[in-house]
């Protein structure tokens, strides 16, 4: 398909810009211009609709068909939380307004959302106290990882290393890396849980904390949860609780309880806001009583009287990760989606999820054995390893025989830890029926990769293009149309 | 339930393939950690939830006119910018994994980094960043894994909102971060040269910067490679349709809020942290690449590349934790830019120039109002000094519908009587006028 950049016509217009109603006076000296104007494409408003249009055909979403990407948690976005994100009074609001005198009484439904949004995840996790700020998961865990380096200094420990299991996602240690520590690895043991013995054996007092995603990235409880907190505890280390995996479990068992202190959760995956092709997301971060001064700047506070107030004097803070708020469309999403659910439909959340998984799991264990044979949380992973060692087809040949039935593929080679990894995320959002088309692709390609496995290496072929070169993409680097700079 | 697909029946039925009970598949959970209900409140129907949260909206101002900026603005948006990224098959996909499904993403980023690069005058552009500043952050972090170097030069006419930020974010870290005070409304030559002495990794400044002045870098930018430095310029894009491009005044890397490439205020997010450079720098570079391609039969495609830089390849090494980020946010940048074309963002950034001309003559006019700095050269934004606290003055002015601009004192103290005021090119002829009225008589009382 072409470029944007190919279609289209010289002094065509998509959109008229408005009419002056004042005079052209520029006050910019001619020395501060640019010779012209940058070289954007020449389009009608519908040459724009059937560019973009032609491209959405291209690509495939939650709405399109099951999306059962491991760890990721492609649920379904529902249409009402972009119709009230949608809404003037909350679209057109400037971020800027509670800073002005008085400013506070004009956003009040606004500080309303972020406060009560506050206090049903504090609910939801047994936090003692949220920051909306964090603008991703990953950004959420550095907001933690400040945190816990804030209360380190608060406390005069000299702390040096953050312990993360082997399985985790790649955020983690580069999380923690950017924040000013050194990582260390804890290996996972054949239970695929962590090696609670090893962990012990590489306590220090150097130690600031640990991160751990739970259920882990195999789909695994840690059973030991509560032991390894308290041996982190033991030398005045914090426990980090990565959210990514919180739709196993929420309802069902709240990270304050098993005694982590820093959580942060991906709204995008647990509470339902969409995904966008790779953002905006968004990654609350929540924390036990003793961290709550150290939280961003500012937090929205509930007055006598009932109204909302943002406090700016927090001198233990951490300071700003992000500019205002959040991203607070997504929070807002997030809160019409909790909102909708209440108490009953949340419970019910993670066991749809779990049940759904651990369906996958049985119909399909036969044919790819589970990477540790034990009941599954929200996500299975599963292994190619029957089709790489008895046809040549590997887990990367069975995600593209997916496309070509009709299916985004699971997640593959992750974890790290597990040969021909396929991590199936089915979620609570998908019925039975659709559970069983998959597994019936599935099964349609075990059988393809004995019988022909030359298709399945050509796979996919129902698609606009076909197995990209990967190799050359990076070689060549090609990333961007651009003109030569005319500049100087 | 709502969104929660399987009935009672077909759970039953699960449950019996699975050959377990609901409880077995939760006997991992330790009892000690179990919750048997969460404390919230019943769920409720499509109905209701947009009943209340059309009452809650309504207790947001919003109807105030706008003169309020500091970096984010009012800008006019297209109706087919909101079509085009309500398309469920864009956004409701997720980062574009696998590329055979994915072409739509893949593309519509690749063509967004093509328009920052002709938009900036670099060669090469990420995916995107979180905002404005965390962009600055990963240009700043990016700066001193070329050159090495552990020192970071800041003027304080970049905006303080993301000064802050930086302060932040580098708390733990063994870098020095130098803060250079403003001459008159202009980066300070002199004490920027003064802190180059010391080997410095980059300069950081802002075009328009936080006070609306506009500036050329290109001399600056000598001084700062002479020192074997970078050159960070953090951009307004939409003033890009008028200004000299950071790449034609010697940035290494340009970053910037794309907030108002079509992407509403939102109370503050989600927005667009932009990036580009020189293509020297590439492999340093946060953040998702798309580049272009061809499959096995030579047709052109796009792919996620140069993923070795990231996270879940390079782990504790890698150029940043970044994962998720603001796709759809680029998107909508992308389809804002399409949309305008080049008279099109040329003539909306004539037209936020030009009223924010009239604006200042008009409120200059006013006894006792006198810009603030002698220099003259801003965009759409500028800074009055007012014959009295200008916090005070804004606050009179919300009573008679004006968010009348943003009073400087709160980032810059010995600025009490500044306030900042931004015009776009929503803001009317009449409105303008209502304004100076407006002013004129809350001074006068």
């Amino acid at each position: 398909m072409q470029l944007i950049f190919e279609k289209g016509a010289p002094g065509r217009h998509g959109v008229e810009v408005a009419r002056s109603d004042v005079p052209t006076s520029i006050n910019l000296a001619p020395a501060l211009l640019r010779p012209r104007p940058p070289a954007l494409p020449e389009l009608s408003e519908l040459d724009v609709v059937r560019h973009f249009t032609a491209l959405s055909r291209r690509n495939y979403g939650v709405d399109t068909n099951l999306y059962p990407l491991g760890s990721c948690t492609m649920k379904y976005n529902p249409k009402v939380s972009e119709r009230i994100a949608a809404y003037p009074g909350f679209a057109d609001l400037h971020p800027l307004l509670p800073q002005l005198r008085m400013g506070g009484s004009l956003t009040q439904g606004a500080l309303q959302v972020l406060y009560d949004m506050d206090v049903m995840l504090r609910e939801i996790t047994g936090m003692a106290a949220f920051t909306m700020q964090p603008m991703a998961g990953a950004h959420g865990e550095l907001t933690g990882i400040m945190i816990m380096a804030a209360y380190h200094r608060d406390r005069d420990n000299r702390k040096t290393t953050v312990l993360i299991p082997d399985s985790a996602h790649g955020t983690n240690p580069a999380s923690a890396a950017i924040a000013g520590y050194q990582v260390k690895t804890v290996p996972s043991g054949a239970d695929g849980c962590m090696d609670l013995a090893r962990l012990r054996e590489m306590l220090t007092d150097e130690v600031a904390g640990l991160m751990m995603t739970c259920p882990n990235t195999l789909g695994l409880f840690e059973r030991d949860v509560q032991r390894i907190g308290e041996a982190i505890h033991s030398v005045d280390g914090l426990v980090y609780y990565d959210g990514a995996n919180l739709n196993a479990i929420v309802g069902k068992a709240r990270p304050g309880d098993m005694g982590f202190d820093i959580v942060h959760l991906n709204l995008h995956k647990s509470f339902a806001t969409p995904h966008g092709g790779g953002g905006p997301g968004a990654g609350p971060v929540g924390v036990v009583g003793k961290l709550a001064e150290f939280l961003p700047i500012s937090v929205v506070v509930k007055r006598d009287d009932g109204t909302f107030a943002l406090e700016y004097n927090r001198p233990k803070s951490i300071g700003y990760v992000a500019p205002f708020y959040g991203n607070f469309g997504i929070v807002l999403r997030a809160y019409v989606y909790l909102l909708m659910l209440g108490r009953n439909g949340l419970a019910r959340v993670a066991e749809n999820a779990v049940i759904n998984a651990n369906y996958l799991m049985a119909r399909l264990r036969d044919l790819y054995p589970p990477a540790v044979d034990r009941t599954c949380m929200h996500e299975c992973v599963l292994t190619a390893e029957n089709q790489a060692r008895d046809h040549g087809i590997r887990a990367i040949d069975i995600a593209k025989g997916l496309i070509d039935r009709g299916f985004h593929p699971p997640t593959v080679y992750f974890p790290l830890t597990v040969h021909e990894a396929m991590m199936i995320e089915p979620t609570e959002t998908e019925a039975k029926e659709a559970l069983d088309e998959f597994v019936a692709a599935m099964r349609d390609i075990a059988a393809q990769a004995a019988a022909d496995p030359a298709a399945l290496h050509a796979a996919p072929v129902t698609t606009p293009v076909g197995r990209l070169d990967e190799t050359r993409a990076a070689r060549d680097l090609n990333l961007a149309c651009a003109p030569l700079c005319d500049c100087g | 339930m709502p969104f929660i697909a399987s009935t009672d029946e077909q759970r039953r039925e699960m449950l019996r393939a699975i050959g377990l009970s609901l409880d077995d598949l939760f006997a991992d959970i330790p009892a000690g950690c179990r919750c048997t209900g969460l404390n919230l409140p019943d769920g409720l129907s499509e109905q209701e939830v947009r009943q209340r949260l059309t009452e809650v909206a309504g207790r947001n101002s919003v109807d105030l006119t706008l003169f309020l900026g500091g970096g984010f603005y009012d800008h006019f948006v297209p109706a087919a910018v909101q079509a085009i990224t309500s398309r469920g098959e864009f956004y409701t996909a997720y980062t574009p994994y696998q590329p055979e499904v994915s072409q739509g993403t893949l593309q519509a980023i690749y063509e967004y980094q093509s328009m920052i690069c002709r938009l900036t005058d670099l060669e090469v552009a990420n995916a995107s960043l979180y905002d404005g500043g965390t962009a600055i952050y990963e240009a700043m972090m990016m700066a001193m894994r070329v050159t090495q170097r552990s020192r970071v030069v800041v003027d304080d006419s970049v905006n303080p909102i993301y000064r802050v930020m930086l302060e932040s974010y580098t708390r733990n870290l063994h870098l020095d971060l130098i803060t250079t005070p403003n001459r008159g409304g202009h980066v300070n030559r002199d004490a920027v040269a003064a802190a180059l002495a010391e080997p410095t990794a980059a300069v950081i400044v802002q075009d328009p910067n936080f006070f609306g002045c506009a500036e050329d870098f290109a001399e600056l930018a000598k001084g700062v490679h002479a020192q074997g430095a970078l050159l960070i310029v953090s951009c307004y894009p939409l003033a890009l349709g008028i200004l000299k491009s950071p790449g034609a005044m010697g940035a290494d890397i340009a970053v910037g809020e794309g907030q108002s490439l079509g992407i509403p205020l939102s109370f503050g997010g989600p927005y667009l942290g932009f990036m580009a450079a020189r293509r020297e720098h590439l492999r340093k570079m946060p953040g998702r690449i798309v580049g272009e391609t061809v499959d096995g039969q030579g047709r052109r495609g796009y792919v996620l590349t140069l993923q070795a830089r990231e996270q879940h390849i390079k782990r504790e090494r890698a150029t940043s934790n970044i994962c998720t980020n603001e796709a759809l946010c680029a998107l909508t940048a992308a389809a804002y830019l399409d949309l305008l074309g080049p008279d099109g963002l040329r003539q909306t950034a004539q037209l936020c120039a030009d009223k924010a001309s009239y604006a200042y003559q008009r409120l200059t006019a006013i006894p006792g109002v006198r810009p603030h700095f002698r220099a003259k050269w801003f965009f759409n934004e500028f800074v009055l000094d007012l014959p009295r606290d200008a916090a005070d003055v804004v606050g009179d002015l919300i009573h008679r519908g004006f968010a009348a601009g943003f009073p400087l004192s709160r980032y810059y103290p010995d600025m009490e009587n500044c306030l900042l005021l931004a015009v776009t090119e929503k803001r009317t002829k009449q409105e303008i006028g209502m304004l100076a009225e407006a002013l004129e008589a809350v001074l006068c009382n």
